[in-house]
């Protein structure tokens, strides 16, 4: 495994208690009250995304139904809004993981934009049909944060796995 | 090449395919969506959940409390002392005025209790503190951090200083929600506090109210003051709700457009006041029996009331 395809670098196997980890820890800075501040990235989405792409047989559709009820419960909003959206979330991210990982970071966040966004429509869809007030358009502006992330945290994410780079001139793998 | 009835061993097993999954999570969704928005049963396990929780959301909302708490330590003690002063001024008009309350409330039970009428019940209220606001764009909602082992329960009205916030939705074991009058899904029976005509307040979003299916020649004026009305049996009439913006009167709709700004700290944080629940109102008078006046232990006979 590579940080994206095209790198040199081999990464060692990941471990399963760090991706709950890093999951859970997602879960704790989504429930720090910021109320209606704009420009709050969705930790969740983002690191849910992240795993989806580096790990879609390990994180995938299950993960995100379970992680979107929590919010739901969280959040104080209706049952199975965020989890519509985290499901649809981890199946496009899990899908499209193969294409992304072959491009450099700048690339892969603009790929990850499209996703969070289409996240964000979903949950405002589902909720106006429910007949709740439009939020405003500085709300999208927490995708577009979490997007400007994307290049810390897959560094962020990825550390345990990185080996330390010793170069042998003999054998050049 | 699959020899007819043997199908090839799989070399990777990946359970279902990811079509099939995402159907099948997406439908769950769904479920759970409608079960919530329509039939509103879910309320159960929102509750195991979020008690669950608590600890782990009061550890979380650590950080944004020290940040306050560090803010108001650095205020300076000038601003402290002027609003003690501040403070002290204000009670000492109050007093005035709550001691003749006190006297005014015994007089109007003696008055009532001659004329016969229902008593007014007494409500208690408990001081709650607004501890953040719900983290979901889509309603206004803030949480309070008193909850049903304080006595608080679900329909409650809650107050600030000035007038009404909105009322308690759902409550938790040490927490409760309190819906936000600028919600959309609030409503409150209100009436005009100049000439007593009544109208339902809806919340109408971005911070704003909206006065409903008012005629377009209603008689309302900007800058009037909306009083409840308490024809809903939650809260108590009286009590200052919003003041009246602007007045849309298009002739081509039957009803005018009248925006509200509410009166209260409605979307501020700080400390609020829980009321206890009203008692029933009497049921709907059907028609009236011709009780005739008998007087009671032979005193006087009580003139009717109009």
């Amino acid at each position: 495994m590579q940080p994206t395809h095209s790198s040199r670098r081999i990464l060692l196997p990941v471990k399963n208690w760090f991706i709950l980890l890093t999951l859970i820890l997602a879960l704790v800075l989504n429930l720090v009250p910021f109320g209606r501040f704009p420009g709050i990235p969705d930790w969740v989405a983002l690191v849910l995304a992240f795993w989806c792409i580096h790990q879609p047989l390990k994180v995938g559709m299950a993960a995100g139904f379970l992680l979107g009820l929590a919010m739901d419960v969280a959040d104080a909003s209706v049952m199975g809004q965020h989890a519509l959206a985290y499901v649809l979330l981890a199946y496009f991210a899990a899908g499209w993981s193969r294409r992304v990982l072959w491009f450099p970071l700048a690339q892969q966040a603009l790929h990850v934009l499209p996703m969070l966004l289409g996240m964000q429509i979903v949950m405002l869809v589902t909720r106006m049909i429910g007949g709740a007030e439009f939020p405003g358009v500085l709300w999208f502006l927490s995708s577009i944060t979490a997007t400007l992330l994307w290049h810390p945290i897959t560094y962020v994410l990825l550390t345990p796995q990185f080996q330390p780079e010793d170069k042998d001139v003999h054998r050049p793998i | 090449m699959s020899v007819v009835g043997h199908a090839p061993p799989p070399f990777f097993k990946r359970g279902p395919a990811p079509l099939v999954r995402l159907a099948f999570f997406v439908s769950l969704s769904l479920v759970l969506l409608v079960a919530d928005l329509r039939f509103h049963t879910l309320e159960w396990a929102r509750l195991a959940v979020a008690t669950a929780a608590w600890p782990l959301q009061r550890i979380t909302g650590m950080p944004i409390d020290a940040a306050g708490d560090f803010g108001s330590y650095l205020s300076r003690q000038s601003t402290l002392l002027k609003e003690n002063e501040e403070l002290r001024r204000r009670q000492l008009e109050t007093a005035n005025l709550l001691l003749r309350q006190d006297h005014l409330e015994q007089e109007n039970k003696r008055l009532r209790t001659l004329l016969d009428m229902r008593e007014r019940q007494p409500v208690e209220g408990r001081i709650a503190e607004i501890l953040y606001a719900a983290r979901d764009p889509f309603s206004r909602r803030v949480i309070i951090d008193k909850g049903s082992q304080h006595g608080i329960a679900s329909g409650n009205a809650v107050v600030d200083d000035i007038g009404v916030i909105g009322q308690v939705v759902r409550v938790f074991p040490l927490t409760s929600e309190v819906l936000l009058l600028t919600d959309k899904e609030q409503a409150i029976p209100v009436s005009v506090q100049r000439n007593g005509l009544r109208a339902v307040l809806a919340g109408a979003g971005s911070g704003m109210m909206e006065l409903r299916f008012l005629a377009a020649n209603a008689e309302v004026q900007v800058g009037d003051i909306l009083v409840t009305s308490g024809l809903d049996g939650v809260y108590l009439p009286g009590l200052p709700v919003a003041r009246v913006a602007k007045i849309d009167r298009d002739s081509s709709y039957s009803f005018a457009r009248i925006i509200c700004t509410p009166l209260a700290g409605v979307e501020r944080h700080g400390l609020a006041l829980v009321l206890g629940a009203r008692t029933a109102l009497p049921p709907q008078p059907e028609d009236a029996p011709a009780v005739p006046d008998q007087p009671t232990r032979g005193k006087r006979v009580k003139k009717k009331v109009r």
